[in-house]
């Protein structure tokens, strides 16, 4: 009796083993959902002019691909094929649509701010891709932890390239909340006064960073570092 | 899997998920609504700005003392294109962006006056299209009429960083006040957003926002639009006052 006792717990997976933490920390880097595996680039592009939309989209795509992949998984094995992509999109609209009536009651200025973006959250190709890729064939726990590492993973691109756009690009950095710093600008109100400051008077803000185009630059540079640095990318060939 | 299979799991998904929609909108719509309405308000005196009591900027207030000042200082009349008022109360709740759709002769819109002891400011509220999609404001006159108290505005999808400046950067909204919207003749001449900035001492122009010559374009139309809609009211008030 107690030798199969032992052999029960021991049977049990840990919570975070060594395949958990895999799953959430994989998608940082070596197979991260934007600079390896290519996904979810239009809101990469859109939301990146400024860190706080950033930030705020992040934790919603996170949520949602947290939920949906745990969701999916659980019903894994009763949805039937025929059916299976829009079972998927079903479970999407729905969390997508509790994202948007939570932000609209507690945090009505960002749903303002957001409010187009949200919705768009129902076409990221991330959370379809995990879906498809891992919870139809996962279980649930690991098909969650998948869902965040992806979303931090994505979360990670997008605030890293919103930083360098808004203080390149306006001078500022996370403007719109609590922390806001002014950083360099023409007037008093920035660090580095450019209009008084010897140093920097050539300095001007470049307007192309507040464009899309710019984080199409930036994510390009990301995966040239990324792959430098990182020798698992790096193509046999 | 069976077809009557399918059918019924997807029927019972949906199912659960509008039910589960439809009691989460149910439980957070009393919250949505005053957010909303909490956000309308703020709008409408974040445009006499330096005219707030204490001489405290907006943001300052809390939710509850922007909906008790609201409830006390202004008035919401109702004004039709001839410039006569239809009611002397209850145009916060007419809402501007359905009634903009309907033909000008035809709109019944409001006027927020906002009641302060040495200067009565006028609030027209403004609805017009930027580069994306809507963009709508309200614009605040003194006493006379003629010279700009302060505005807001706001928008629905333009660029964050370029068209989205119009609401995002206080700078842009700060180069209203001191303007005015008839020249010296007294005739209507609005303001213009100038693209590469306006020149000093310009009264009917202000710098448009750089990068963006389609939003600065479109509120430009939204403010000649929507001030000579009001002008009949404008004129029977100025009237009246002499």
């Amino acid at each position: 009796m107690a030798d199969t006792a032992v052999k029960e717990v021991k049977k049990r997976e840990p919570l975070l083993g060594k395949k958990e933490r895999k799953l959430l920390l994989d998608p940082l880097n070596d197979n991260n959902p934007i600079t390896v595996q290519v996904l979810g680039i239009c809101s990469a592009l859109a939301v990146t002019s400024m860190v706080l939309p950033s930030v705020v989209m992040a934790v919603a795509v996170t949520f949602v691909t947290a939920f949906s992949n745990l969701f999916v998984s659980l019903l894994r094995r009763r949805i039937p094929k025929q059916v299976r992509m829009i079972a998927q999109l079903v479970i999407i609209a729905f969390l997508v649509t509790v994202v948007e009536l939570l932000l609209k009651a507690y945090n009505y200025p960002v749903y303002k701010q957001l409010s187009v973006y949200i919705g768009l959250i129902i076409t990221n190709c991330i959370v379809m891709g995990r879906l498809e890729a891992f919870a139809m064939a996962n279980k649930p726990w690991q098909s969650f932890l998948d869902g965040i590492g992806n979303g931090l993973g994505y979360g990670a691109i997008l605030i890293t390239v919103a930083v360098v756009r808004e203080l390149f690009g306006k001078g500022s950095l996370f403007a719109g909340t609590p922390i806001a710093l002014n950083i360099i600008g023409p007037n008093a109100d920035y660090w580095i006064d450019t209009s008084s400051n010897p140093w920097f008077s050539w300095y001007v803000n470049n307007n192309l960073m507040v464009l899309p185009i710019a984080a199409m630059f930036i994510i390009a540079i990301l995966i040239w570092i990324q792959r430098t640095v990182n020798p698992k990318l790096v193509d046999a060939s | 899997m069976s077809n009557s299979y399918i059918i019924t799991f997807t029927f019972i998904l949906t199912a659960v998920v509008a039910l589960s929609l439809t009691v989460l909108r149910q439980a957070t719509e009393p919250l949505a609504e005053k957010n909303e309405e909490l956000f309308k308000k703020k709008a409408i005196l974040a445009a006499v700005k330096d005219y707030l009591p204490g001489g405290k900027s907006i943001d300052e207030f809390s939710g509850d003392e922007i909906l008790s000042l609201f409830d006390k200082q202004v008035q919401d009349i109702v004004v039709d294109a001839t410039g006569k008022v239809v009611a002397e109360d209850g145009g916060e709740n007419i809402e501007v962006a359905k009634v903009w759709k309907e033909a000008p002769e035809k709109r019944q819109l409001p006027v927020y006056i906002y009641k302060h002891p040495e200067h009565t400011c006028y609030i027209f509220p403004m609805r017009g299209k930027g580069l994306w999609d809507d963009i709508w404001g309200n614009i605040a006159l003194g006493p006379d009429l003629n010279e700009v108290v302060g505005v807001a505005f706001d928008h629905k999808g333009e660029t964050p960083g370029l068209g989205a400046e119009i609401k995002d950067n206080p700078k842009f909204a700060e180069q209203f006040a001191g303007k005015k919207i008839f020249d010296e003749q007294g005739q209507f001449v609005s303001i213009v957003l100038k693209k590469g900035g306006a020149a000093p001492g310009d009264e009917h122009a202000v710098d448009a926002v750089t990068g963006a010559t389609l939003t600065s374009d479109g509120v430009t139309a939204m403010l000649k639009d929507a001030l000579s809609w009001y002008l009949p009211y404008i004129e029977s008030v100025k009237a009246g006052k002499q």
